[in-house]
């Protein structure tokens, strides 16, 4: 069963939370999956780009924010409230700032191969 | 609802890895980040779009305030900083991952629950691992940017002292699910307090020349434990999205201490570079100082001339000055090559991301592989700001601490011209004997002003 949105009742979230989840075997799957697709990708990056793939990378794991939504939309009390706000704090400065920062080095490539063919000429 | 969100996030998950995929190549990687991005903005909609938002202004208000310090701080750092930048938001991603298992612990809690194990387990181990890339990061982030000493700092059984706390932080982690509701929060707490902790003291003895490994690996780590919260989550997005970091980075981890002739373990447990001492170099003796008039009159009348750029080009920002040389030099006939090492800089590819801002061609980049066989046949290497990658004892001294890092083997060529602003040590903290060979000149000053005093005296003195 998915995590529905919102809070469930008490007596079905004891249901939900405390067996092995369902769905856990698929999870696994698409892990493993992700892993190795992600394995054979960078063993074919070259060393030029090792710093934006880094930093593309960093923003991708960034995806946390989806995570942060969640524990925001459900949060009930203050403290339950603090911390997940301050998870989507942290969230959003890393997707935001890893797209920006990987936006901006990258910028430098682009310009170069019309460079090296008026060179060329 | 859920089936809607479901496709979106099969989207989104393919934007990732072709954009990874297009990261692969110069021409086409720009578009690669931001086709990730867009996926990223597809995860994020289909999240919110068909749920019952609680806390909306809360929500909102946190995200643009974040959005902004984010865009904004990333926009106005230099190129410099930009490894620093990427160990900060990595520390963030930590963080989050932290707070997300503590924030779902709580609410469970809230309902009198106990998650179960299959959301428990990972739920701990993002406290554990979030929070050591959290704290880790930071302190990679105050090495780079200087606020904090960046030689190496190490006591005597550091390594000991990290392993026993690593294995309470363990055995506090499985104890967890077994204690009772009144105690678990404040375990929660010690685990995460524990784990900062153990983040700070395992990236505090590395020196600042690995710096770059580490940032790779804390990202790895930033990943899995993205991946982890997608379990705890039970969120595919975020277990694809995570574990396609978590396996990227560790590779990146592993090829960038290749490329130094070291296993991962000894980058990260040898407190690399935390002694100063004296290395048993004999070939200290005297150092020969050179003018740029001398350098101009070498650099034009040669042949063959190779540039080696180092993190001191980057810290004055004289990559334009180095293409600006370039295009004189070739202009007048003399045939100009870059040798990148694979670490110059703090990040890989840190040398080659500066040349290309200045639009040095990528065809004259050359690396250490490449251009080894060819210092003998070179009559002057330029050497700009680098020194640890150049230095020979890596190759000659059994007794130096870089012993048998490859090294761009520049001490071959005819003639070597150091430019450093002073005599002090490199990242690494150790003696170059580079400096006292006969064949070396050293020429002091600022990368920057250097370059364009070397570039006056050549107008001067050979047009």
């Amino acid at each position: 069963m998915r995590r529905p949105s919102g809070r469930l009742p008490e007596s079905q979230a004891k249901e939900v939370l405390t067996a092995v989840h369902a769905s856990l075997l698929q999870e696994i799957f698409s892990f493993l999956l992700a892993v190795f697709t992600g394995w054979s990708l960078i063993t074919k990056v070259p060393p030029v780009l090792h710093t934006p793939l880094m930093s593309a990378t960093n923003a991708i794991h960034g995806v946390l924010i989806v995570g942060a939504l969640i524990v925001v939309f459900t949060a009930a009390g203050p403290s339950q409230i603090v911390v997940a706000a301050l998870a989507l704090f942290l969230a959003t400065l890393n997707v935001v700032g890893g797209f920006v920062v990987t936006d901006r080095m990258l910028e430098m490539f682009r310009k170069s191969p019309t460079e090296k063919g008026q060179a060329a000429k | 609802m859920t089936n809607v969100r479901e496709a979106a996030y099969i989207i989104a998950a393919i934007l990732f890895i072709v954009g990874v995929m297009r990261l692969r190549t110069p021409a086409t990687a720009r578009s690669g980040n931001i086709m990730a991005a867009i996926g990223m903005v597809i995860a994020v909609i289909f999240t919110v779009i068909g749920t019952s938002l609680g806390n909306l202004i809360l929500l909102i208000v946190v995200f643009l305030v974040a959005a902004a310090i984010g865009t904004y701080s990333s926009r106005a750092v230099k190129m410099t900083a930009m490894p620093q930048m990427v160990a900060a938001f990595n520390g963030m991603g930590g963080g989050a991952a932290a707070m997300i298992a503590l924030s779902e612990a709580l609410q469970a809690l809230g309902h009198g629950t106990y998650p179960g194990l299959s959301q428990a387990v990972p739920g701990l181990f993002d406290m554990l691992v979030g929070s050591i890339s959290f704290s880790g990061s930071i302190i990679a982030f105050l090495k780079l940017q200087e606020w904090m000493p960046t030689r190496a700092i190490a006591f005597k059984g550091q390594n000991a002292v990290n392993a026993v706390i690593l294995v309470v932080l363990v055995l506090l982690a499985i104890a967890i699910p077994i204690v009772g509701v009144g105690d678990r929060l404040a375990l929660d707490w010690i685990l995460i307090a524990g784990s900062v902790l153990l983040g700070v003291s395992f990236v505090v003895p590395v020196g600042g020349a690995d710096m770059p490994v580490i940032i790779a690996l804390l990202n790895a780590f930033t990943g899995i434990a993205a991946a982890a919260a997608g379990f705890v989550l039970q969120n595919d997005v975020l277990i694809v999205g995570g574990a396609l970091v978590g396996s990227s980075g560790t590779i990146l981890t592993l090829i960038m201490s290749r490329a130094m002739n070291r296993s991962i373990f000894n980058v990260l447990f040898s407190a690399f570079g935390s002694k100063v001492t004296a290395t048993g170099t004999s070939e200290r003796g005297e150092i020969h100082p050179t003018t740029s008039e001398e350098v101009a009159m070498l650099c034009a009348y040669a042949q063959r001339v190779v540039i080696v750029p180092g993190y001191g080009l980057a810290v004055a920002r004289a990559q334009q000055e180095c293409k600006d040389l370039m295009d004189v030099l070739v202009a007048r006939g003399v045939d100009v090559r870059f040798a990148i090492h694979p670490v110059a800089g703090r990040m890989p590819g840190h040398m080659n991301v500066l040349l290309a801002e200045a639009n040095v061609p990528y065809d004259r980049l050359y690396d250490m592989e490449d251009i080894n066989p060819d210092f003998p046949r070179t009559d002057v290497v330029l050497v700009i700001g680098a020194n640890d990658v150049v230095n020979p004892d890596a190759r000659e001294n059994p007794g130096s601490p870089i012993y048998g890092m490859p090294i761009l083997n520049v001490d071959q060529a005819k003639t070597v011209i150091v430019n450093k602003r002073s005599m002090a040590a490199g990242f690494a903290g150790i003696d170059n004997p580079l400096f006292f060979k006969q064949n070396t000149k050293m020429y002091f000053g600022d990368a920057k002003s250097a370059l364009q005093n070397l570039l006056a005296a050549i107008k001067e003195e050979v047009a």
